[in-house]
């Protein structure tokens, strides 16, 4: 049952020497052979290699190495496809990349190195992370471990799907309007967007530059500052990182929420939410009111727009960094008669239907006439979104919202409709446009009152997302720690 | 002229175990973020204004004829949707390119280590002497 354990339970167990780092990884191989046919998370793992790292952490670990340096040391973690480890595929779930090997790692693979982890397996997601359901991967459809009929969410679905199914202790995914709280909240685990330049993207495929930011997924809120602590910080090869001190966010967690002050934003808690995430993120909220934290209405006046303005940056943003999958260097390559009708070629027949739809769209919304019209716009649109945020951050030390507007919704549901699938982003996105930090964590269940003789349906997570100020790392985390700790749904397992 | 988005709003409504059923709507008289988001007009765009082919070009993008119609169609409906912005005030707003910009990050200009030429055509799908081979661009 190791492959159950948090990062905290297992790193206590494997310095006290009562398992090994090669048992761990062995269940977490057992647990993939035995779970992964249905859940469809891992792209590509090697299990030899993973008990070869696993065989040297237990080296380390029989030579005095010291746990408060290596905090993940022994620790079996897969990572989303869109992350480089050198000599490890690489491929965003896309046709267009081929047999693509990294030549280097990641910034924040090297630091889960330094910090000993295990890397064992690629992990599903939509096509160069664009997506709300996983649904437009070009290799698999993962399913959601709590029901599989229903998308895992996306584009981090296979690493969300991976740590609810306990495939995997903990991953990364990457978050540009949602993709990693989105998921996470749609399996029932802990999923992190931290600060835009907390974290080093070196070797993070990129999406929507001005969005992307990498974080962890995770059982609990302990593992989450944990991991959080680990890639956190300024890299030279990262220009937009951010040379700020990184806290000790284990530290944040003292269970004291006494004080803080919650705020509430008109404009998410109203109609078209589902009866019960509004019911559990209504209880969640008051809750926190009983450990102490204080609650008040903020407004965020230009959340309405904030869908459409997303759509013009993010489809902007990629159609320029998409750019370079032109069958030059890299990838799969379809020949032509001559350059141009190459790169044409290779891209019609590499890139899936979503990816060229949202690079038709960011190339015309950038195009010559329509730039002002539309990408200029939004650009400020986004200034007066952000400061909507950075207002209410002036009465209120953390926003409290719904993750999803429903629970995760069937396979094929919104595949045929794209602007159906962009609005079940609606309470994400504002996060990635503002730059703030945002955390999901675990706040209840739907179909949870069935008597369970009746139980027609089963049980779906619901998550409460969590917003807080640029670097306000340590607040959220304090108060989802508070909150998971006083309440049980961190304690259910999918499987 | 009705518009696609809202014919998929009243779809949504209707359908069976519907996300926005009618009986879920908070009657707080605040701003309703789902009829807000879904109940404008707008002019959908059309052939001559968002030419695929055009676009496509420029994206370096071929597409099938098949391809053509569906994203043409689609991306008329997103466009539509998109309009939206065309309400928002922004007179004297500047744009924000990045959440927390940052000017002038310089690095000390000293050689340091890069891929090898080895490990940058490791992925490469056609070369020879050690460079990227590619179609013949001129006659």
């Amino acid at each position: 049952m190791l492959h159950r354990l948090t990062i905290s339970e297992l790193t206590a167990r494997l310095a006290r020497r009562e398992v090994s780092a090669r048992d761990a990884m062995q269940a977490c191989l057992d647990q993939v052979a035995r779970a992964d046919g249905a859940i469809k998370a891992f792209i590509s793992h090697n299990p030899a290699d993973a008990l070869t790292q696993a065989d040297a952490a237990d080296k380390s670990i029989a030579a005095g190495a010291d746990f408060a340096q290596q905090p993940l040391l022994g620790v079996p973690m897969a990572l989303k496809d869109v992350l480089a480890v050198k000599d490890h595929p690489l491929n965003c779930c896309s046709k267009i990349l081929g047999n693509f090997v990294s030549p280097y790692d990641a910034t924040v693979v090297e630091k889960l190195k330094t910090a000993g982890a295990v890397i064992f397996g690629r992990l599903n997601m939509d096509e160069f992370a664009m997506g709300s359901s996983t649904e437009n991967s070009a290799f698999q459809t993962t399913r959601n471990p709590w029901d599989t009929s229903r998308i895992p969410g996306g584009s981090s679905g296979g690493s969300a799907a991976a740590v609810a199914a306990d495939e995997c202790i903990a991953s990364l995914g990457s978050d540009t309007g949602g993709s990693i709280r989105q998921p996470a909240a749609l399996c029932g685990v802990v999923g992190m967007k931290p600060t835009y330049g907390r974290v080093s993207r070196y070797g993070l495929v990129a999406f929507a530059s001005s969005l992307d930011q990498i974080g962890p997924f995770t059982k609990n809120v302990r593992d989450a500052a944990t991991l959080l602590e680990v890639i956190s910080g300024h890299d030279p090869r990262d220009a937009t990182s951010i040379p700020q001190p990184v806290p000790r966010y284990t530290q944040a967690l003292t269970g004291d929420i006494r004080g803080l002050r919650i705020g509430l934003p008109k404009e998410f808690m109203v109609g078209g939410l589902d009866p019960e995430v509004k019911r559990a993120v209504d209880a969640a909220v008051t809750h926190l009111q009983s450990l102490g934290a204080t609650v008040q209405e903020v407004s965020l006046p230009h959340t309405d727009h904030d869908v459409a303005v997303y759509y013009i940056i993010a489809t902007a943003e990629a159609s320029a960094n998409l750019a370079r999958f032109d069958g030059v260097r890299y990838g799969a390559r379809v020949d032509g008669v001559d350059p141009l009708e190459m790169y044409g070629n290779t891209r019609g027949a590499g890139f899936g239907a979503e990816v060229k739809r949202r690079i038709i769209l960011g190339t015309y919304v950038l195009s010559s006439g329509y730039y002002d019209a539309y990408y200029l716009r939004a650009q400020k649109v986004r200034t007066l979104i952000r400061q909507d945020y950075l207002r209410a951050f002036e009465q209120v030390d953390a926003i409290v919202t719904p993750t999803t507007p429903t629970p995760a919704f069937k396979l094929g549901e919104k595949s045929g409709d794209p602007l159906q699938m962009y609005l079940s982003d609606i309470f994400t996105i504002g996060c990635n446009l503002a730059g703030i930090p945002g955390l999901s964590l675990p706040c209840g269940f739907a179909n949870a009152s069935q008597p369970s003789a009746l139980k027609s349906q089963p049980r779906l997570p619901i998550g409460l997302q969590l917003l807080g100020k640029p670097f306000g790392e340590e607040t959220l985390l304090r108060l989802a720690h508070a909150y998971e700790q006083s309440t049980p749904w961190h304690k259910e397992h999918a499987l | 002229m009705r518009s696609e988005v809202g014919r998929l709003k009243v779809e949504w409504l209707k359908g069976e175990g519907a996300l926005f059923n009618p009986s879920h709507l908070a009657v707080r008289p605040t701003l309703n973020l789902e009829l807000s988001t879904l109940n404008f007009s707008f002019r959908p765009v059309s052939a001559p204004e968002f030419n695929i082919k055009y676009v496509a070009h420029l994206a370096r993008l071929k597409l099938s004829p098949e391809e053509e119609t569906q994203l043409g169609a689609q991306l008329g409906n997103i466009l539509g949707y998109i309009e939206k912005l065309k309400e928002v005030d922004v007179t004297g707003v500047e744009p924000t390119a990045h959440a927390f910009p940052m000017v002038n990050v310089f690095r000390a200009d000293e050689t340091r280590p890069g891929l090898s030429n080895e490990d940058a055509l490791r992925n490469a799908p056609k070369k020879t002497n050690g460079l990227f081979v590619v179609p013949k661009v001129v006659e």
